[in-house]
């Protein structure tokens, strides 16, 4: 029940945010935070003490669901269709409500001076958004993980059609077509699903666990892995699928970058993981060195689109191409290290990335452009920016002590086994990132101030939002067996290969 | 004995009739407005209030012409509630007409009984009787504004393009039930499959007979190619008669098609399913894609249109090969879905326009969010609904076709369907984000301020019928399953 009331508490949020906003502008906001601080007081009860709100076992033998998940909820939707709400989370999906909402507060923090146009309706998407996401990554009914996955859609569309920059009409059509699109293949896949599971066993059922092991005839498995993939491949993106993130970046306005960097993407690994590969284990196997190659593709072509950009938010959002190109490359792996490091990967990238779009939108927000080329010296203008700015691009790189660095060595390990040629091919991208992130700091912050740019350091509202995130990315790269130990019963329950 | 129950049954035919006399005879004396929309209005609200009489003694023939039953009740139900809506948005919309108005809602009773028997029919003639009563008294509603020097729109033209279309059509129609009758010997529906299998082999006079009779319905369907006429009708007739074509006309004549389709176990002829593939994918195409250029919003929602119908199609199709149950179940929903749609849709559209200004153009919307956050609400659900989102009807009327799709494995039109929703997604996020721009000017249109509460009514009940289909859309799929059983 718990989980419904994260959802209930953010979408109930949002109505009031919308409402509150006639009797004082200033009002939305607190609003917003008090929300968001509520969930995440549940959130940090569940991950410390889940016997203190009954968590423990409930109700897991509803569904004869015993092991690794943490919390169950389930009744009935429609019925006809056998479709009912069932809710649930486990290390995995605890992991990453936890990464959402904490990344709904940094966002929010980035919102927090920014945003004074319609304030009202901009947090009622905010947190619809982060409402549709906490959904996604624990519904486990496959029409409820489908309507989640389009009402994190359209306020995420709002967001970047109204406050987004000069070019947001097209960024929002494009997240939008692209995602809508895939996400039809992925109804049409389910459905498919369905139907074949009806056939064998006589029953209507969207339940995960019911669908789970359905056999599928050829030459049909393939193309209903395919629907999954595709829509997850896009949400990700993966190389060629990735076409709609630089523009929706660039275009959203910074919380919108933020979440959309920091957690819409994750939503596409958290459904590999989740359902493409335990849904369709055979042909998914058949698939992987395909899906690998396009992994390895994304690392090493984006790494390059990426150093050819002038526009700060643009290259930012390529390198999330990147870094999420190993996540496809761990996931397929299928290996325990590698599986454990795209876990470890989206959650120290949620981190990172979401930094430096702050940044970026920070600075666009003060001086007004988001060329690189306009920019320069800007460490003697403001040494605070310039120092998290540093910090967050080490870490981005893989700096060791840091959280992507466990996260992308990983997945270099657990690649190792599979593929030496895949690995090895990764690990240039990690060199090549190197040298495109670096080049950041030298245009924007080294080098000559030409234009005499002047403007505030830091606010102390940023401050605390980037500082909350650096110790969030110590504690990942210092302790991250904490977060390993939350995996890894989900990863052996969904047949991760563990050599041991 | 027998005559109770069959004046109970036709009760809504009856009750529709009597009040087109009484409101004829009450313009005649006395011309006032208000007065006639109110009796037409209650009128309505009573005839569709005897459902619950008739409802417990289903199903009944009522003479060989008529079968009344869940089903028909059902989209009978669908039809008034639609006349009682385009009945509330006339109200405002005709008020600035300069000639007299009280005909108008003696056509649109006319109108209302003719679509009723259409759903109702069981055989070519009652079939024949709906379709013309429907279209005559059309003819004169899309024209209805022409005496008015200052309407708004070219409604004279919209009015002969669709009297001449409409003529042809029933024409093909007439023709083509000519010629099943010469090869059966069958005006019946249900008559149609003993009447085939003591015929023998089907013959091609047979054949070419069955596909007039679906031309003729794909006309007023407006399918891919029998739908030059939309747009033109749309955009130029007055908004309130627009909602009518779009609601009530479809939604009768899908009732009646699926009915004969079904009955006289037409799909079984591959020509006819071949014919229906063909309108549908063309339908899904070019409504789709001649949707992304228009300017207009009528004319939009007109292309739109067309492409729900091809979407419709696929359940039909299907029906050939899947549970006619389950098809029936899922047409039902989807008319249902689309019709609510539209009619809010067009709502909004009234509310801001009067028959002297109508505010139709793509740029009348700029900023509408911001103006009145209401109408734009209720018009932005309309279009997620239509685009298929979830938590709206639109969602769960797709999944239902995608559904009969997967398990009629008719993978080419859904193909066809998911590349037409792409692209229909492109012309509604367009037109949200036209309503979303920041207003040019300041405060509110002159004309949403003052509207009766009956068109705020028309919004908010269809509003929260599409919101309320689509996150709990169980208590009406057990209502739809039961009609359907009787396929």
């Amino acid at each position: 029940m718990i989980l419904v009331w994260l959802i209930t508490i953010l979408m109930a949020g949002g109505i009031g945010a919308w409402i509150a906003e006639k009797s004082n502008p200033e009002l939305p906001r607190v609003i917003a935070l008090a929300t968001i601080l509520l969930d995440l007081f549940l959130v940090v009860l569940m991950l410390l003490a889940p016997g203190s709100l009954g968590l423990d076992a409930i109700s897991q033998a509803d569904l004869g669901q015993e092991g690794s998940w943490l919390v169950l909820y389930s009744s009935d939707w429609i019925p006809r269709f056998g479709v009912s709400f069932i809710f649930g989370a486990d290390g995995l999906g605890l992991l990453l409500i936890t990464l959402t909402v904490f990344l709904g507060l940094i966002s929010l923090g980035s919102a927090w001076h920014e945003i004074k146009d319609r304030a009202g309706f901009f947090y009622f998407n905010l947190l619809w958004t982060l409402a549709g996401v906490i959904g996604v990554f624990t519904a486990l009914d496959l029409f409820l993980f489908f309507f989640f996955w389009e009402v994190m859609l359209i306020p995420m569309y709002f967001i970047i059609a109204i406050w987004g920059h000069e070019n947001k009409e097209y960024a929002a059509m494009k997240f939008f077509i692209f995602t809508q699109v895939s996400g039809m293949l992925m109804l049409l896949a389910i459905l498919m699903l369905v139907f074949f599971h009806y056939q064998d066993a006589g029953e209507i059922t969207f339940s995960y666990f019911d669908l789970l092991g359905t056999s599928i005839p050829e030459p049909f498995a393939f193309w209903v892995m395919l629907g999954f993939f595709l829509a997850f491949a896009t949400k990700l993106p993966t190389v060629p699928f990735h076409n709609w993130l630089p523009d929706a970046h660039s275009q959203a306005p910074t919380p919108g970058s933020v979440i959309l960097a920091g957690i819409l993407l994750k939503t596409g690994a958290y459904g590999l993981i989740r359902f493409t590969i335990p849904l369709f284990p055979e042909v998914s196997q058949a698939f992987a060195p395909t899906a690998m190659l396009l992994g390895v593709i994304s690392i090493l072509y984006t790494a390059k689109v990426a150093f050819a950009q002038n526009d700060l938010k643009r290259l930012i959002a390529y390198t999330s191409v990147s870094h999420m190109g190993f996540v496809m490359l761990g996931i397929y792996a299928w290996t325990a290290q590698s599986v454990q490091g795209a876990v470890m990967t989206m959650l120290a990238h949620g981190f990172s990335a979401a930094a430096l779009f702050m940044l970026a939108g920070g600075l666009q927000h003060r001086i007004h452009t988001r060329e690189m080329d306009k920019m320069g010296g800007l460490w003697a203008v403001a040494p605070k920016m310039g120092f998290m700015a540093l910090f967050f691009t080490v870490a981005a790189v893989g700096m060791p002590a840091l959280g992507n660095f466990i996260g992308e060595f990983l997945v270099l390990i657990g690649t190792f086994r599979i593929s030496v040629a895949a690995a090895a091919a990764a690990a240039i991208g990690m060199v090549v990132a190197a040298v495109y992130s670096l080049i950041v700091i030298q245009k924007v912050f080294h080098g000559e101030n030409n234009n005499k740019l002047e403007f505030a350091d830091l606010t102390m509202v940023e401050m605390i939002c980037f500082g909350l995130m650096m110790i969030g990315l110590f504690w990942m790269g210092m302790y991250p067996q904490s977060m390993l130990d939350m995996s890894e019963p989900t990863l052996r329950t969904l047949g991760v290969f563990f050599f041991d | 004995m027998l005559y109770t129950s069959l004046i109970i049954d036709l009760m809504q035919i009856i009750m529709l009739t009597l009040s087109s006399v009484v409101v004829m005879v009450t313009a005649a004396f006395k011309r006032d407005h208000a007065v006639v929309c109110g009796l037409t209005v209650f009128g309505l609200v009573a005839s569709l209030m005897t459902f619950v009489l008739i409802k417990p003694v289903l199903p009944f023939e009522a003479t060989q012409l008529l079968l009344i039953d869940e089903y028909s009740l059902f989209f009978s139900n669908l039809i008034i509630v639609g006349a009682i809506g385009v009945a509330l948005l006339a109200y405002p919309y005709f008020e600035t007409h300069t000639s007299q108005n009280e005909e108008f809602y003696i056509l649109l009773l006319t109108a209302t009984l003719g679509a009723v028997v259409l759903a109702c029919s069981n055989h070519f003639v009652a079939f024949l009787l709906g379709v013309e009563m429907l279209g005559v008294s059309l003819y004169a509603m899309i024209a209805y504004t022409v005496h008015d020097n200052k309407s708004a729109k070219y409604p004279l033209e919209a009015g002969i393009k669709y009297l001449i279309l409409s003529a042809l059509a029933s024409g093909i129609t007439l023709f083509g039930i000519a010629l099943v009758y010469a090869f059966l010997g069958t005006m019946g529906f249900d008559e149609i499959p003993a009447a085939l299998e003591a015929a023998g082999e089907p013959g091609l006079i047979l054949i070419v007979g069955v596909l007039m009779i679906v031309a003729g319905a794909a006309f007023k369907l407006s399918l891919v190619p029998f739908h030059i006429w939309t747009p033109d009708v749309y955009e130029g007739a007055p908004v309130p008669v627009t909602a009518y074509l779009a609601t009530v006309s479809k939604a009768a004549m899908l009732a009646v098609t699926l009915r004969l389709l079904l009955a006289s176990n037409a799909l079984e002829f591959n020509a006819v399913t071949g014919a229906l593939t063909v309108m549908a994918i063309a339908s899904m195409f070019i409504g789709n894609l001649l949707a992304v250029m228009q300017e207009n919003v009528k004319r939009l929602f007109a292309y739109s249109s067309i492409a729900h119908l091809g979407y419709l199609l696929v359940v039909v199709i299907a029906a050939a090969s899947i549970d006619n149950a389950l098809a029936v179940e899922a047409t039902s929903f989807y008319m249902l879905a689309y019709f609510v749609m539209s009619l809010s849709g067009f709502a909004v559209i009234s509310a801001i326009s009067n028959s002297h200004k109508e505010l139709d153009q793509l740029s009348d919307f700029r900023g509408l969010f911001w103006r009145n956050t209401w109408l734009s609400t209720v018009l932005i659900t309309v279009l997620l609904s239509l685009a298929g989102i979830p938590l709206t009807a639109g969602f769960i009327g797709k999944f239902y076709i995608i559904t009969t799709g997967v398990e009629g494995e008719l993978w080419l039109l859904l193909t066809a369907l998911i590349i037409g929703s792409a692209i229909g997604l492109y012309y509604y996020l367009r037109l949200i984000y036209t309503m979303l721009q920041p207003a040019e000017t300041k405060g509110k249109d002159p004309a949403a301020n003052q509207l009766p509460a009956g068109v705020h009514v028309v919004m908010a009940a269809m509003t929260l019928a599409i919101i309320y289909l689509g996150v709990y859309p169980a208590p009406m799929m057990t209502t739809l399953q039961s009609l359907a059983s009787a396929f």
